[in-house]
């Protein structure tokens, strides 16, 4: 169970402090999976950093009986000078697991041949992200966050991807970014709003769509009526 | 406060995760910095090394005035070896946050972490610099054995001590401020000269010793002269001076560690 209470996160900027989180409070408990839209800048990856324990909240508490994942954001914190096998042994001696039987599920899954034994600087960007996801893999948490997962990669890419963390880990705990609705939508059971610093809770995907299509302003292009009564 | 960790760890385990951390930080540093190519990590070593045995070659061929009778050689590792530890601890803690950002997502990696990889590094390298080219030396006949190793050690691990917490104490504050990185070239610039490394104190006017006196620095480099020349090198030192100095700076550190790691932003 991870319990948020009264979550506030104010930065200071040139202009006086900036408000991000204002008083966000809800529990997640495993197999329970919240998505969570908003607009660029209302705060999405700003509250899993602060979940993620990465960074202090200006105030408020986040109470956690469960291991919590880093971000899992695609092109994430490796360092690129050094090649893949450099760090994932990194990343096992950290986590304090076994390196032989990482590496073997990291060959398996990112499918880069040669390439991991390169620096990761000379990777594609779609090589990084299958590095940063099996890396991501390697360690076992209770709960996952996960910031905007589909940016990159292939389809093949994103169907491992789906199948690691929603079948295999579907027991955990997951609070999903994305600006993807419909992943949101196929992969979450709560959802919420984030907006102006306060985070609005939905059971029903619909609902949570309703309300932040009004917030970003989305209106039908002209013919949209039309072409969901013809496809209908 | 944050998310607290199930289960109250122990201190044996939580130095154990510390050495492991830092263990780990300590190789990841030495492959980005020196990689795999040509010597590798013993650039470590061989950096240093090639500084000091340069500023030797100088001073001895500009018979440097240093104000005694002690062997140029001698005077210019002991010298220059201790500037190496000082100044280089404090130039690489300087910024090395911001350079780590990614790897505060790892919730068992510290800020102080990332600064105690830096430091080991430094004093390691400037250490077997020391240490190899006196070996080097002393086997070739330049240079005579230390009186006491173990004053040497003394003056040393103070130099190191202060270094130490001052590069963290500055590390933290570069965190916030720009100031710090531009002000440090100039400061270890201009205190280099006045460190002890190219004088001895007691060659100087009394009113210049009490002012030299004030710069800690000064009494490690006396106290490793004392333990490498014994009487021969009239050293001027005060350890009830140094020692207390450096225990407030190093709270001083540590305050300003906790300090940042409250404030810092991930990337």
């Amino acid at each position: 169970m991870i319990r948020v209470r009264d979550l506030r996160k104010t930065y200071p900027t040139r202009f006086g402090e900036n408000l991000v989180l204002d008083g966000i409070s809800f529990d997640l408990d495993r197999g329970e999976r919240l998505g969570i839209l908003g607009r660029n800048g209302a705060g999405k990856s700003t509250m899993v950093r602060l979940i993620s324990g990465a960074e202090r909240p200006t105030s408020g508490s986040i109470e956690s009986s469960m291991s919590i994942s880093w971000p899992l954001a695609f092109g994430g914190a490796f360092q690129h000078q050094l090649t893949g096998v450099d760090n994932i042994r990194f990343i096992s001696t950290i986590y304090d697991q076994d390196f032989d039987t990482n590496l073997a599920f990291v060959e398996d899954f990112a499918e880069l041949g040669p390439y991991l034994r390169e620096p990761v600087r000379t990777y594609s960007s779609g090589m990084r992200a299958r590095l940063a996801f099996a890396i991501s893999m390697i360690i076992e948490f209770d709960c996952f966050l996960i910031d905007e997962i589909g940016a990159v990669g292939d389809a093949r890419f994103h169907d491992r991807c789906n199948y690691e963390l929603f079948e295999k880990r579907a027991d955990r705990a997951m609070i999903i970014i994305s600006h993807d609705a419909a992943y949101v939508r196929d992969h979450c059971n709560r959802w919420g709003v984030l907006h102006d610093g306060k985070l609005a809770q939905y059971d029903d995907f619909e609902l949570a769509y309703a309300d932040f299509k009004e917030l970003i302003g989305w209106k039908p292009p002209p013919g949209w009526l039309e072409l969901q009564v013809s496809t209908a | 406060m944050a998310t607290t960790p199930p289960q109250p760890a122990s201190l044996p385990h939580s130095l154990r995760v510390n050495a492991r951390i830092i263990g780990a930080l300590l190789v990841r540093e030495m492959l980005t910095r020196y990689g795999r190519h040509n010597i590798g990590f013993l650039w470590l070593f061989v950096e240093p090394m090639i500084f000091t045995i340069g500023v030797t070659i100088l001073w001895t061929a500009t018979k440097s005035v240093h104000g005694s009778d002690l062997p140029i050689v001698a005077f210019a590792l002991t010298g220059y070896s201790s500037v190496l530890l000082w100044r280089n601890m404090p130039g690489r803690c300087i910024n090395a946050l911001w350079a780590n950002l990614a790897l505060m997502y790892h919730r068992n990696i510290k800020v102080l972490d990332i600064y105690a990889a830096r430091l080991l590094l430094e004093f390691g390298g400037a250490t077997i610099s020391f240490v190899t080219l006196a070996l080097i030396l002393i086997l070739s006949a330049w240079l005579e054995p230390p009186d006491d190793v173990l004053k040497v050690a003394g003056g040393w691990l103070i130099l190191a001590w202060f270094g130490a917490a001052l590069a963290v104490t500055l590390g933290a504050l570069s965190h916030h401020s720009e100031l710090v990185d531009k002000l440090w070239h100039p400061a270890s610039y201009l205190i280099f000269p006045l460190s002890g490394a190219a004088f001895l104190v007691d060659a100087l006017p009394k009113f210049a010793q009490e002012i030299v006196l004030w710069i800690p620095m000064v009494h490690g480099v006396e106290m490793v002269r004392e333990g490498w020349f014994g009487d021969q090198a009239r050293a001027h030192y005060d350890l009830g001076y140094v020692i207390p100095l450096s225990l407030a700076l190093t709270v001083a550190a540590l305050v300003m560690v906790r300090w940042t790691e409250r404030r810092v932003v991930p990337e």
